[in-house]
């Protein structure tokens, strides 16, 4: 740290200029760094908004293969935004080294700051590390992925007609959420290898599926050996679009491998959807605590901080259940929350605290809040640090609403004899398993009609929804065989869906 | 250490191929959406973008999730007169997202079940004229009258100092200095090193031999002389833009919009005409790049007119036809010859006419005037029962079924399906397409 950079004000006026962001990026950096942040370079990347629509279109990414949901994601998108009725993002962030942040030109040079901050330091961070970010994605690896989908996708719509990679990536597209590995870790991606391995897996897979479909009769001894493992699979599946990609008697090879791109961006995305309250919170108490941190050292003016603190003030507001512009918990407010009160904890600690919190009171704040952003998801995270204080100022209550009443009950409030049962209760919310339906393979008939049977464990008896008739249809078209779907609750059979309809898209 | 990078010039396109497949997918819905804007929108703006609306349940992806129903929970922010224990009576359907938390469960009045987006004008009119096209389009070629258009035609050594090609002619006058003096530049060079090197040794006293240096320095100067006589810029290397005329096949189109404005055409009628004269307008300037437009009107006698007069003025008396096509007919031998112009007409009528008239109308027309004419398209506009006039052209619809086409109208919605009818695509036309 040079000298001269102290008590010298940074550049000011709302117009940036490359020369101004990278003075603010130099300065944030210091003091990021002075509190211990470690991330990935950065890659800082000024683009328009039109481009930001874009980027908004792929789910952020710079690249994916081309498919018509995109596209109504992106005429909704700029729907949305040329009525007013929607901001676009101030940035986009991609979990990759370096790590790439977008900052719209739009943005005045206070918002450019905010966004360094939030973006290059906090969720930076965040990405390198977190545990199931560490676990579940290669940052290196995933452009390259990216590519290798992207040409591969094109070449199949050459070579096998647009429409037909398209139905495949639809039925894809029904089952994503259910084409990732929940315990099992994943083997990084790698577009070299998985080019280089590409040829020999369509052959072996091809082998494999043909072993298991084989009718021809075999030895006796060997058909004794297949009475006993009838069972197929020996356990259930939860990985459905990975049963499908090993197992499906009928697909071809380049829709198997398919299959493999659609699970392969499902598993990349897996962990952002467990983090959401934890990494837009830490990247918002990173940029608040940042900001800051620039206008306690002299290097923004009065003026620049409180026209931050409005921005960082919308982005942290929590509408209450009962406004107009309430549309869930603002992970970014509940998040921020959090980590703010761990601090709080750490520094000016109540009796409260000394009572719920007795391993935080007291310590380094900076090494508490690392260690919660390294070492939990959304569902652990709320368990774990959600305090009374938070629960108290969000005025958090807890609904049960069991269709056999007809009321809907409050079960438990912000107050002594409710906060646990209420950080339970809004722990739960934030697992997917509990938002997600259980549905796992069941069983094959392998050697009758080669029918699939998918098992849903019901939740708090909790039906599914419409879309399953559709979803089956699907799972139909990529199985290629009739498919079942039960739903059991508590040990017996609540519901049957059946599709068998034998070409319900006319397309395979 | 952090890289900025300016993406602003890079595409922002990046979706459209997306959106193309979006749209294309959803193609009967812009279809449908298309065919309403068209015989909804006010006639002044009828070739602009559209919004299209589909029912969000059409484009819906479905995913396997919760639905109402079991035991719901779920925790919400702003608590203000709630206690453990209170029970909330059950808003009626619709109202909760209570049902399995999170989810799109809107609690924002009534929910968005249509999915609107805007296609542009291109899309729109894409759209319109779809599977359409003109019957015998023929670009007209022409004899000695040819319209020309200059077009640039490679470079060329000779020209007029105007069409000095600066770069090819700089890039030739290197590459010959190159070769012209390249090899005398080399052996420059060699000689200079030896003189130098001659120099330095003579200047560190030894003695060497005064007239080899002598000798190399003459040598040198030579090899200099040839370098500086190489010229900078010679005659030869001088290039020149070529342009050539070249004939032009004639893209030209009139367009001969011919009403009856008699007592008995109410405006109503005349604004289904005018739909219709607007939309085969739009039509023709997507495949001619000129087009002008000839506006006829005739109640007893015929008179060419503007655009304004055309539409709102009214007249009353009685009607005959044929004074129209004789006029049209004066006018394309004075002014549109079918030579150079692609001549279509559009008639719009109630049907009215003298009684002894319509013979006479298909008389002139089958005496010359079909001949003159790519297209003619006679729309007929009444609730009424046919008179004379119809049956006249019907004769001549089966006798020039190729360039001759009419049909009859009831109301506005009636245009743009009979519009798609007479300008369909037809096989043969599809096959040379």
């Amino acid at each position: 740290m040079s000298n001269s950079t102290l008590d010298t004000l940074l550049p000011q006026g709302p117009d940036w200029s490359f020369d101004s962001i990278r003075q603010y990026d130099d300065a944030i950096r210091e003091i990021a760094l002075e509190f211990g942040l470690d991330t990935y370079p950065n890659q800082i990347e000024i683009i328009s908004s039109e481009q930001m629509m874009d980027a908004y279109a792929s789910v952020g990414m710079p690249l994916g293969y081309h498919h018509w949901s995109y596209g109504k994601q992106f005429l909704e998108v700029e729907q949305n935004y040329k009525r007013g009725r929607m901001g676009l993002a101030y940035e986009i962030v991609i979990n990759f080294s370096p790590c790439i942040a977008y900052l719209m030109e739009e943005n005045n040079m206070m918002m450019q700051a905010l966004v360094i901050a939030h973006a290059c330091y906090g969720h930076n961070s965040f990405f390198k590390g977190n545990y199931l970010f560490r676990t579940w994605t290669d940052a290196t690896a995933i452009i390259d992925y990216l590519v290798f989908a992207k040409r591969y996708v094109q070449e199949c719509e050459e070579k096998y007609g647009i429409q037909e990679v398209e139905a495949t990536l639809d039925s894809c597209h029904a089952l994503m959420n259910f084409g990732v590995d929940r315990y099992k870790r994943p083997v990084p991606l790698s577009a070299q290898e998985e080019m280089a391995r590409q040829d020999e897996r369509e052959r072996l897979l091809q082998q494999q599926v043909n072993d298991l479909w084989r009718t021809i009769p075999k030895a006796m001894a060997e058909v004794q050996e297949r009475e006993t493992d009838r069972h197929f699979p020996s356990e259930p599946q939860e990985n459905l679009l990975y049963f499908i990609e090993k197992h499906a008697p009928l697909l071809k090879p380049w829709q198997r491998e398919l299959v493999r791109i659609v699970r392969k961006m499902a598993q990349y995305f897996y962990p952002q959807r467990q983090t959401q309250v934890m990494n837009e919170g830490w990247a918002s108490f990173w940029h608040y605590t940042l900001m800051n941190e620039l206008y306690n050292r002299g290097k923004v003016t009065e003026g620049f901080i409180l026209e931050f603190l409005q921005s960082h003030t919308n982005v942290v507001y929590q509408p209450g259940f009962d406004s107009p512009y309430y549309s869930g918990i603002n992970p970014y407010a509940l998040g921020f929350a959090i980590y703010s009160d761990l601090k709080r904890m750490c520094e000016n600690p109540t009796e409260e605290d000394r009572y719920w919190f007795p391993d935080v009171v007291g310590k380094n704040w900076v090494e508490v809040l690392d260690f919660a952003m390294r070492n939990y998801k959304d569902e652990s995270f709320i368990l774990q640090y959600l305090s009374p204080k938070v629960m108290r100022d969000f005025r958090f209550f807890g609904l049960e609403n069991d269709v056999l009443n007809n009321y809907i009950e409050v079960k438990e409030i912000h107050n002594e004899t409710g906060f646990r049962e209420l950080r339970q209760r809004l722990s739960q919310q934030y697992n997917l398993g509990y938002r997600d339906p259980n549905i796992q393979v069941q069983r094959v008939n392998i050697n009758g009609d080669r029918s699939l049977t998918l098992r849903h464990v019901m939740d708090h008896e909790r039906p599914l929804n419409d879309d399953t008739v559709e979803v089956l249809k699907h799972v139909r078209r990529l199985w290629g065989f009739d498919v079942r779907l039960e739903s059991w609750s508590d040990g017996s059979l609540v519901e049957t869906h059946h599709c068998s309809n034998n070409d319900p898209y006319g397309i395979l | 250490m952090s890289y900025i990078i300016d993406r602003r010039l890079n595409g922002k396109h990046k979706s459209s191929v997306n959106r193309q497949r979006f749209l294309r997918r959803y193609r009967d819905h812009i279809r449908k959406a298309v065919e309403k804007a068209v015989n909804d929108r006010s006639i002044k703006d009828l070739d602009r973008g559209e919004t299209i609306t589909i029912p969000k349940r059409d484009i819906h992806e479905p995913v396997f999730g919760h639905g109402r129903g079991g035991v719901g929970s779920v925790v919400h922010p702003g608590n203000k007169e709630f206690n453990a224990g209170d029970k909330i009576p059950r808003p009626p359907q619709n109202g909760g997202g209570q049902g399995s938390g999170q989810g799109k469960a809107s609690d924002h009045g009534e929910g968005e079940d249509e999915f609107a987006f805007q296609i542009s004008q291109e899309e729109f009119l894409d759209c319109v004229f779809e599977d359409l096209a003109l019957p015998n389009l023929v670009r007209k070629q022409l004899g000695d009258m040819t319209e020309f258009q200059i077009k640039h035609a490679g470079i060329v050594s000779e020209g007029t100092p105007s069409k000095l090609n600066l770069v090819r002619s700089m890039r030739n006058a290197y590459a010959r200095r190159m070769v012209m003096s390249g090899d005398a530049r080399r052996r420059l060079a060699e000689l200079e090193e030896l003189i130098q090197k001659l120099e330095q040794e003579q200047a560190s006293g030894r003695t060497i031999d005064d007239t080899q240096l002598a000798l190399l320095r003459e040598k040198a100067a030579t090899y200099q002389q040839k370098i500086d006589k190489t010229p900078f810029l010679d005659t030869y290397d001088l290039r020149y833009n070529h342009h050539v005329k070249e004939p032009q096949p004639s893209s030209k189109a009139v367009m001969f919009c011919v009403m009856d404005v008699s007592g008995s055409m109410t405006q109503e009628t005349k604004n289904i005409a005018k739909r219709f004269f607007i939309l085969l307008y739009l039509f023709l300037t997507r495949n001619y790049e000129k087009i002008e437009v000839v506006f006829i009107r005739h109640h007893t006698s015929a008179k060419e007119v503007t655009e304004e007069e055309f539409f709102y003025s009214r007249e009353t008396g009685g009607t005959i036809v044929s004074s129209a096509l004789k006029l049209m007919q004066k006018i394309i031998k004075q002014r549109y010859s079918p030579d150079q112009w692609n001549i279509y007409a559009a008639q719009a009528s109630d049907g009215d006419n003298w009684d002894d008239d319509s013979r006479i109308c298909q008389q002139v027309m089958e005496d010359g005037l079909i001949d003159l004419v790519q297209y003619f398209t006679y729309i007929e506009i009444t609730p009424h029962d046919h008179q004379s006039l119809w049956y006249a052209y019907e004769k001549l619809q089966s006798a020039y079924s190729d360039r001759f086409a009419m049909r009859h109208i009831l109301d506005v919605g009636d245009i743009y399906p009979v519009f798609r009818e007479l300008f369909q695509r037809r096989l043969h036309e599809q096959l040379n397409a």
